[in-house]
């Protein structure tokens, strides 16, 4: 999976670590393997006690310099539901305000020998530095405009999920693709999958590199299976770029409306929402909507991963996965 | 016990024996339980399951009672889940399959089932994992084998056949379920193959 980092920093001789730093960096049998384990999870988590005490002892830091809701909690109770002790901490609040350098928390946090090390930070790479300084397994919850692997995880759950299958749907991404990572890390997994792929949106705001149709006529989203609405992530934009001239403008053009949807298109959106803007309020309210489905993906998904880096992961979850399924 | 081992060995017991052995803990289990309607009978996963299936019909063929029947997989309770402190991940983490346990545990008897006693750890999981779904009255544990060798103070209340093995030795349970014919076999491993 996941990848092995085989360090030059590290001593010779140390076995290398599982980490999950980018979605480039799965196989498609990761993705099943992980997709089925979070499937029993999910079943774990219909019981009455909701626990499990599978990772018992082990240490699981949250390290989040940007600002998060989803992602941080779900993370957080991923590791509680697994009996793991967690640690987090934020930007806010923590020596980063005095101004320690990212290696330098890493460092400190690494001396209580955390097992994991989940990160989010506003640079690329961020993970992959605590990766070469620390002992932990590191999990990338988001480095700027490059990665978030969970979310297309999860996302890849709630579709299979939802519509049963993933092999051969057809997904329109609207909005910001540019300066999101979720776009990012989730145009890479549906390709893994077979899921064909849309991006539509204003044409700056559409990278050229992406292996996918790109177009700027909200109509293309017509035969998609599922509608997936990107924020406009105004904190990203360089100051004084002109991507799109206002965003009443965008809602008017690539706004997702009940108008602009054909009656059973399902609708995600990995949060948070910006209602009126890139999704009028009936939409993300609809029955259609996904998007609290997604959530609750988030949960297993991640206490999947964290199993995973760990031990490597359960055999055979595909088969009943599929079996299940079906 | 391991599905992709080589079906040789020693017979110890054969379809008829099988058949016969079991016939018998579903006898003792009947007599050991006055309450049956109160029974449930949860077969850990894989072998289990099948044994505690067949175990559930002889009951009711003798006893006209139909005990409830369930499955318990204990992946996510095993003591060795991950090596502490970095080391290379456990090659294999053994196959998750579903639990299932559809009726209320507080106040039955659950008569666990598995096909081999060996150290007891697989027992343990099972009942921790058991308690996460309610507060059963007693648990008792049934096996068609006894293998020995013990590592925690775990002993069945039902026991089809005492085998006392060697640690490098391995009992094979195999079923018409699973393996397409019913038979105990002792098999002996290289020692280096042997955990």
């Amino acid at each position: 999976m996941i990848r092995l980092v085989s360090d030059d920093l590290r001593p010779p001789g140390d076995p290398p670590k599982r980490h999950l730093l980018s979605v480039g960096d799965l196989t498609r049998e990761d993705v099943e393997r992980l997709l089925g384990t979070a499937r029993t999870f999910e079943t774990s988590l219909e019981r009455h006690v909701k626990k499990l005490p599978t990772l018992k002892g082990h240490l699981i830091v949250n390290l989040f310099y940007e600002s998060s809701t989803r992602t941080s909690s779900s993370f957080e109770l991923a590791a509680k539901r697994l009996s793991a002790d967690t640690l987090n901490v934020k930007s806010v609040g923590s020596s980063v305000d005095k101004g320690e350098s990212l290696k330098d928390t890493a460092l400190t946090l690494g001396a209580y020998d955390p097992d994991v090390i989940v990160i989010r930070h506003p640079q690329i790479g961020a993970p992959q530095l605590v990766a070469r300084v620390t002992e932990a397994h590191v999990v990338n919850a988001g480095d700027g405009k490059h990665q978030h692997p969970t979310q297309a995880l999860l996302d890849l759950y709630t579709l299979r999920e939802e519509l049963g299958r993933l092999e051969g749907l057809q997904v329109a991404i609207v909005g910001d693709v540019l300066h999101s990572r979720v776009a990012r890390s989730l145009v890479q997994a549906l390709a893994l999958v077979g899921v064909r792929v849309t991006l539509v949106g204003p044409p700056a705001l559409l990278p050229r590199e992406f292996p996918a149709e790109a177009t700027a006529d909200i109509e293309a989203i017509r035969d998609a299976d599922v509608v997936y609405i990107l924020r406009m992530q105004n904190e990203r934009m360089e100051p004084g770029a002109n991507f799109v001239p206002s965003l009443r403008e965008y809602t008017a053009r690539w706004g997702i409306t009940p108008e602009r949807l054909r009656p059973g298109q399902k609708v995600m959106h990995p949060g948070p929402m910006n209602r009126g803007v890139e999704i009028d309020p009936l939409v993300a309210d609809s029955p259609d909507s996904l998007i609290t489905r997604q959530v609750r993906s988030g949960l297993v998904v991640r206490m999947a991963v964290l199993y995973d880096v760990l031990t490597g992961g359960p055999v055979g979850v595909q088969a009943l996965a599929a079996a299940e399924v079906a | 016990m391991n599905t992709h081992a080589p079906a040789q060995g020693k017979t110890l017991l054969d379809a008829d024996g099988l058949g016969r052995t079991l016939s018998r803990i579903a006898h003792e289990i009947i007599e050991g339980n006055p309450e049956l309607e109160d029974v449930a009978l949860v077969g850990i996963q894989t072998r289990g399951v099948p044994l505690a299936r067949r175990l559930a019909r002889l009951i009711s063929e003798r006893a006209g009672v139909e005990p409830a029947l369930g499955a318990v997989d204990i992946t996510f309770y095993r003591d060795d889940v991950t090596v502490r402190g970095g080391e290379a991940p456990l090659a294999a983490q053994p196959v998750v399959r579903a639990t299932q346990l559809d009726f209320p545990l507080e106040g039955r008897t659950v008569v666990l089932v598995d096909d081999v006693l060996y150290t007891g750890r697989t027992i343990r999981a099972a009942i921790e994992a058991l308690f996460d779904y309610g507060r059963p009255a007693r648990v008792q544990l049934a096996v068609l084998v006894d293998r020995g060798h013990r590592e925690l103070p775990i002993r069945p209340d039902y026991v089809g056949k005492n085998l006392p093995t060697a640690r490098g030795e391995r009992i094979q349970v195999q079923l018409v379920e699973v393996d397409e014919l019913d038979a105990v076999l002792l098999v002996s491993t290289p020692e280096e193959e042997t955990r």
